[in-house]
């Protein structure tokens, strides 16, 4: 019951058009890329439960529903269904360049054991599933966490 | 329409079409530049004894790949810092950058996308589409023009930009064909209008959760040999649930780390396979060679794109504005052009200022517009015409035919047809016209007569018939392209015919210094041959006049021989140029008068002056092929030219038969009555595969066309038949 209540909060943020509703506080996310040099990076941005298993995606940078399966961990979790970013997808994030993200996130995420992944992946370069993984906390927000690969910073604020 | 999809299309998209060839030209060279650096793979190595390799050279290592090219990458971690490199795989070292070149990276997204992203990939793989509408709809203009794809070699002839057009095009074309389809095919498939089957294995939902199976004892790592290896992705350390994910060119598969157990394996489908090959044959990645060909042949393409372009505008300027021109309705002469490409409109201008300059009223239209009961004021409608194809209308003659048959007769019509000789259907649509026209009983002005090649020397003599049929004097120069004269000096002359009142002279010119790039084109005195026509241009007039060069480049001089008409400008000023002065000429190549290659005898048939040429042919000629000369002059002691050199010749065997004829000596005969006795040599010749070529007047050359065809008849050949199998050739003036 609890996963289908978080599904549902993220659903709503992935809407984006419910201002602010209870319990929901709006969240920015930034990510920078570092300037490795090839095309556009495309980026799934998802989270786990504190078991591990995936409970929904936030984001998809890159237009292109073939290329996913580069983004290898988001496709074992989902089955490479691109239904589940349907509607929360957006253009390629290129080298060097900065994703902000603005979207309304329940509060239950936060403080309970989910984690926030992003898994990365550049054409002709080395894939990178689980670019970045940190744990959604409250104390948490604002601090910059650096990537293994492609993202030089990512953060979240309130 | 074949020719609006090719001119449309081709004048929209051309910039874009540069674009992307220049690009992908260039983008070609990189697979050859991987395929050179990439190192040396053993052909047995496994990619277990690879792996082992690479994790001794990076304990962190995460990724192995191989690319096409054989280039393999490694990617690694070195506590939380990211490393790669080019791995050899035969010494385990690392020997280069991994980084793509900053340069492929900015020509890939330029040819492909414009760096417009899904915008620019909708371009260009609209201009690729038009790339293939183009080299469609060209091949059918191409197999229409040359009379059938049997012909799709068929010499070029025509306007300089137009032949080279379809030269480069005809040779291009499957490549070109090949490239777009294959990027259209790119286009679709990111833009995801193609199924997908690529190989996607399930990751297991139970693992064995244990680490550390050694690597070179995982039995698919054993059997796949490196050259199968597309990437083999190691496990995430520290997590026990993850697996080795193996990427070969036969499938993708989980292997689990705790025992080496194949866990899932999936083979990708036929669209998958189909995309291999697609991708392989338009980027050249995997195929190096392949790729280098296909970039020089796409570099056709701006080539293309310019003298397409250039060949258009030609046709639209080559219509000309014909000053003081009257109505269809007041004109005393109707001028109606079917013209393809447009030059006989230049032709049709030249005969409209002649008639204007001799007094007439004259309205210029295109044949399409054939409208005899508009001509109320005509006395007499003159059709000149192209041909298109195999013999259908010209552009500017469409449905001409079809309002010829319903009109009824007026005026009387005169038909000059234009073409080329080298084609099978030279001058059909002219005669189709002219047939129909007496079909339909309408009045023929003058037979009709044939322009080869935009000759103006053919030209010139129908304007004389035309001006005899009319009564006015006509003088047609039409030069369609004015070459550049130079100044020749004369170094030698012989004179003959000054005692039978016919001044005549062999003239040796020195060679005018040649220009490099001539020489390396062979264009103005670069090369030449016996045969060809050398234009001279007198003092006092722009109209050349042309004479048979009776030697070829290799001689070192330019020689003719000539003789003076009666008040002729041209003929008198070089009958009286003395050695060391000079005379303005230039060079027209005359390719349709010319010996084969091959073994077989050559038989020379001229008079008078048109010995000229076939002297020319005994002396390059004579060495490797028997060759015999049939001449006709008025007398033996005045008009025999080069006399001296065929009794040499004779001599030493390089002309092989010398029969002589003398119209004002002996028995007064002409070079046909000697043919028909000379029956039997002739016969035995001709089965031999004898080549025969004429020069002389228009009235020789007929005589000697009926003497042969009547020689002939028993072998049941004639002139006609011999001229079908390129046996007869002909320079008459």
């Amino acid at each position: 019951m609890k996963k289908m209540s978080i599904l549902a909060a993220l659903a709503l943020s992935t809407a984006m058009t419910i201002p602010a509703i209870a319990q929901a506080k709006t969240v920015n996310l930034t990510t920078t890329l570092t300037s490795y040099g090839g095309q556009g990076a495309y980026l799934a941005i998802y989270v786990t439960d504190p078991s591990g298993a995936y409970a929904g995606s936030l984001w998809m940078a890159g237009g292109k529903s073939k290329y996913y399966k580069h983004l290898t961990d988001w496709t074992r979790f989902t089955g490479g269904n691109a239904g589940e970013v349907s509607g929360i997808t957006g253009a390629s994030v290129g080298s060097g360049r900065s994703l902000e993200l603005s979207m309304d996130l329940s509060d239950a995420l936060f403080d309970a054991g989910y984690t926030l992944h992003i898994d990365a992946s550049v054409e002709d370069m080395r894939d990178s599933p689980n670019e970045v993984a940190i744990p959604l906390t409250t104390a948490g927000a604002g601090t910059a966490t650096k990537g293994r690969r492609y993202v030089s910073s990512f953060q979240y604020d309130f | 329409m074949t020719r609006k999809l090719h001119r449309w299309p081709g004048l929209f998209a051309a910039i874009l079409l540069i674009i992307l060839s220049i690009s992908g030209a260039a983008l070609s060279v990189f697979p050859a530049l991987d395929r050179v650096s990439a190192p040396a793979v053993a052909q047995d190595q496994t990619v277990a004894a690879l792996a082992v390799m690479a994790q001794r050279a990076h304990p962190g290592v995460e990724q192995i790949k191989r690319a096409p090219s054989g280039k393999i990458t490694v990617w690694w971690f070195e506590g939380d810092t990211p490393g790669s490199a080019v791995f050899d795989p035969m010494t385990g070292q690392d020997v280069g950058s991994a980084d793509p070149s900053p340069v492929e990276q900015w020509l890939v997204s330029f040819h492909r996308s414009l760096f417009l992203d899904d915008t620019g990939r909708i371009t260009m793989g609209i201009a690729a589409a038009a790339m293939l509408v183009l080299t469609i709809s060209g091949s059918l203009l191409v197999a229409r023009r040359v009379g059938g794809w049997r012909n799709w070699f068929a010499k070029q002839r025509g306007p300089k930009a137009g032949r080279l057009h379809t030269v480069i095009a005809r040779l291009s074309m499957p490549f070109l064909v090949l490239t777009s389809l294959t990027a259209i095919w790119m286009v679709a498939s990111t833009f995801e209008l193609l199924p997908t089957d690529e190989a996607s294995p399930i990751f297991p939902a139970q693992v064995s959760s244990e680490v550390g199976f050694a690597l070179a004892d995982v039995p698919t790592f054993q059997t796949t040999p490196v050259t199968d290896l597309r990437s083999l992705t190691f496990p995430m350390t520290g997590d026990p649930t993850d697996v080795y994910t193996l990427s070969t060119a036969h499938g993708v598969g989980f292997i689990d780390q705790g025992n080496g157990a194949m866990l899932a394996w999936a083979v990708p489908g036929p669209w998958t396979k189909v995309w291999e090959w697609i991708y392989l044959l338009h980027t050249g990645q995997g195929a190096a060679l392949w790729g280098l060909i296909l970039g020089l042949v796409v570099l056709s393409v701006p080539f293309l794109a310019v003298t397409g372009t250039l060949s258009w505008m030609n046709g639209r300027k080559g219509r000309p504005r014909l000053q003081g021109m009257v109505s269809a309705g007041r004109a005393e002469t109707v001028v109606l052009v079917g013209t393809e490409g447009g030059s006989t409109w230049g032709f049709a201008a030249t005969l409209a200022k002649e008639l204007q300059a001799a007094g007439q009223s004259v309205h210029v239209a295109p044949l399409s517009g054939f409208a005899p009961l508009k001509y109320t004021a005509a006395r007499q409608i003159i059709v000149m015409a192209a041909t298109w194809g195999d013999g259908a209308a010209p552009t500017s003659a469409r449905g001409a035919l079809d309002l010829l048959a319903s009109a009824t007769p007026t005026v009387p019509l005169a038909v000059l047809g234009f073409g080329d000789r080298s084609f099978p259907a030279f001058c059909a649509f002219a005669h189709d016209f002219e047939n129909a026209a007496r079909e339909n009983g309408w009045q023929i002005l003058l037979p009709m007569d044939e322009v080869d090649r935009q000759s103006p020397q053919d030209f010139a003599r129908w304007g004389r018939d035309l001006g005899t049929a009319l009564s006015v004097p006509l003088a047609l120069n039409h030069q369609p392209t004015a070459p550049r004269a130079l100044p020749l000096t004369l170094i030698s002359r012989r004179e003959y015919g000054e005692a039978v009142q016919a001044p005549a002279a062999i003239l040796r010119f020195a060679l005018p210094k040649v220009r490099l790039w001539h020489r390396i084109t062979g264009r103005g005195f670069g090369r030449f041959q016996a045969g060809d026509l050398l234009g001279i241009v007198p003092e006092g007039s722009s109209i050349p006049r042309y004479y048979s060069l009776a030697s070829c480049s290799a001689n070192g001089f330019i020689e003719i021989v000539m003789r003076k008409h009666q008040g002729g400008l041209c003929s008198g000023q070089l009958i009286g140029l003395e050695v060391g002065q000079t005379a303005q000429g230039f060079l027209r190549p005359n390719p349709d008068f010319r010996p084969d290659s091959k073994q077989t005898p050559l038989i020379l048939i001229g008079a008078g002056t048109g010995v000229g040429p076939l002297a020319g042919f005994i002396r390059t000629q004579g060495a490797r092929r028997p060759v015999h000369l049939w001449f006709g002059a008025r007398h033996p002691d005045t008009d025999m030219f080069f006399d001296e050199e065929l009794t040499a010749w004779s001599d030493t065997g390089q002309l092989t038969g010398l029969r002589t004829a003398f119209s004002r000596s002996g028995e007064r005969h002409y070079v046909q009555d000697v043919l028909r006795q000379d029956a039997t040599a002739l016969q035995n010749l001709i089965a031999d595969g004898a080549k025969v070529m004429v020069c002389g007047g228009r009235d020789m050359a007929q005589g000697v066309r009926d003497a042969l065809s009547d020689v002939l008849a028993p072998l049941g050949l004639s002139a006609a038949a011999l001229k079908s199998q390129g046996r007869y050739v002909e320079d008459v003036y």
